[in-house]
């Protein structure tokens, strides 16, 4: 499977390296050529001798996406720090290059649960947190 | 009407005043602290602070009674979604977004955010307009209606100089509603003549343009040829 990830932040970076772990096909998009250290740290090899690809763009220019590889995408995950940036080019992802899968991290809870019932898979991280910690403070043991 | 304007910027705040002078009820909403301040000093209760791209923000703003919403921030990702959330959640009528980069005005299309107002496009249809070489200046386009309004100069011995309005070959699905002639604007009968030198303005279906210039072209000419 190819997989596009967009953001390598802490996020995005873990995800990346799991997945080409597993044996699929990684493409990471990030607007900051830094932050490519974060696929490279914890391995051995560097993120392309392993066989990872590495794009420097900005998700919103049409080219980026393209060149990183987005019509051969079977799994496009929106992982970048801004929850706006995220549900626009997922909804891109979507609607123009028609990727099947399409994931998007949204910190805003209202947003997440909207633009899910909308056909996005959002990830919530803030939701995650909120039910854990109500768990944890709420139990009776 | 009630209308909320998103970003108080030169753009938002200017619009917002306007709106206020015209006695409409106005809510501008501001995410960034400072400029809340600044803004809140002349509007007062007019000016919310807070992330309109929040749904609590919108709600709180009144988007649920809003007749019309206006995105002008300066990031074209919050003007797409906040306008996206005010069409599709809360059922607004109408919406307009403003476009900072011209190149992500596909993404406002793609997404159904209409109309998107860029500023590099209305500078570039002034030109036009100022430019007559062009031949062809489109004034509006009215994507969900289908129609659009041009603006044409009639040329020397083209086919429509000197002619009735009634007697210029026009397809189906046009119609010359405006004449421009020494200054002055007027709205043609069928029996009105065109002169050469005159503007016509013309509403139309999309896609008629190849079939009207020749018309009006001098000598028969294409315009922009």
């Amino acid at each position: 499977m190819f997989i596009l990830i967009v953001g390598a932040g802490r996020v995005g970076s873990a995800v990346a390296k799991q997945a080409l772990e597993a044996g699929h096909e990684v493409s990471v998009l990030d607007t900051d050529p830094l932050s490519h250290e974060r696929l490279d740290r914890d391995q051995s090899a560097s993120w392309e001798d392993a066989g990872g690809r590495f794009t420097v763009g900005t998700a919103l220019e049409v080219d980026a996406l393209i060149e990183a590889g987005i019509e051969q995408a079977g799994v496009f995950i929106a992982a970048t720090s801004g929850d706006n940036t995220n549900l626009v080019i997922a909804q891109i992802a979507q609607r123009r290059f028609k990727v099947p899968k399409v994931v998007v991290r949204v910190a805003d809870p209202g947003r997440a649960a909207w633009y899910g019932e909308q056909g996005l898979i959002t990830i919530c991280p803030t939701q995650v947190a909120i039910d854990q910690a109500t768990r944890v403070a709420l139990a009776t043991n | 009407m009630y209308v909320i304007v998103v970003g108080a910027g030169k753009v938002g705040w200017n619009l917002a005043r306007e709106l206020i002078a015209k006695d409409q009820e106005v809510t501008l909403v501001e995410s960034d602290h400072r400029r809340y301040r600044i803004v809140e000093e002349e509007l007062e209760h007019a000016v919310q602070y807070g992330d309109a791209t929040e749904l609590w923000v919108l709600e709180r703003a009144g988007i649920q009674r809003a007749d019309l919403v206006i995105a002008v921030t300066g990031d074209d990702e919050d003007n797409i979604l906040i306008c996206q959330v005010a069409k599709e959640k809360y059922g607004v009528q109408r919406i307009v977004a403003r476009v900072n980069n011209p190149r992500n005005l596909q993404h406002f299309k793609l997404l159904g955010i209409q109309p998107a107002v860029s500023a590099t496009d209305l500078i570039l249809r002034l030109i036009e307009h100022e430019v007559p070489e062009y031949g062809l200046v489109q004034l509006l386009a009215l994507e969900e209606e289908r129609l659009e309004i041009i603006e044409l100069e009639v040329g020397e011995g083209s086919p429509a100089a000197g002619r009735r309005v009634q007697d210029v070959p026009l397809p189906d699905g046009s119609l010359i509603i405006s004449v421009l002639r020494d200054g002055a604007g007027f709205v043609p009968k069928a029996d009105s003549m065109i002169e050469a030198g005159d503007q016509v303005l013309l509403i139309l279906d999309p896609g008629l343009e190849q079939a009207i210039t020749p018309q009006f072209a001098p000598n028969g000419a294409s315009p922009n040829g």
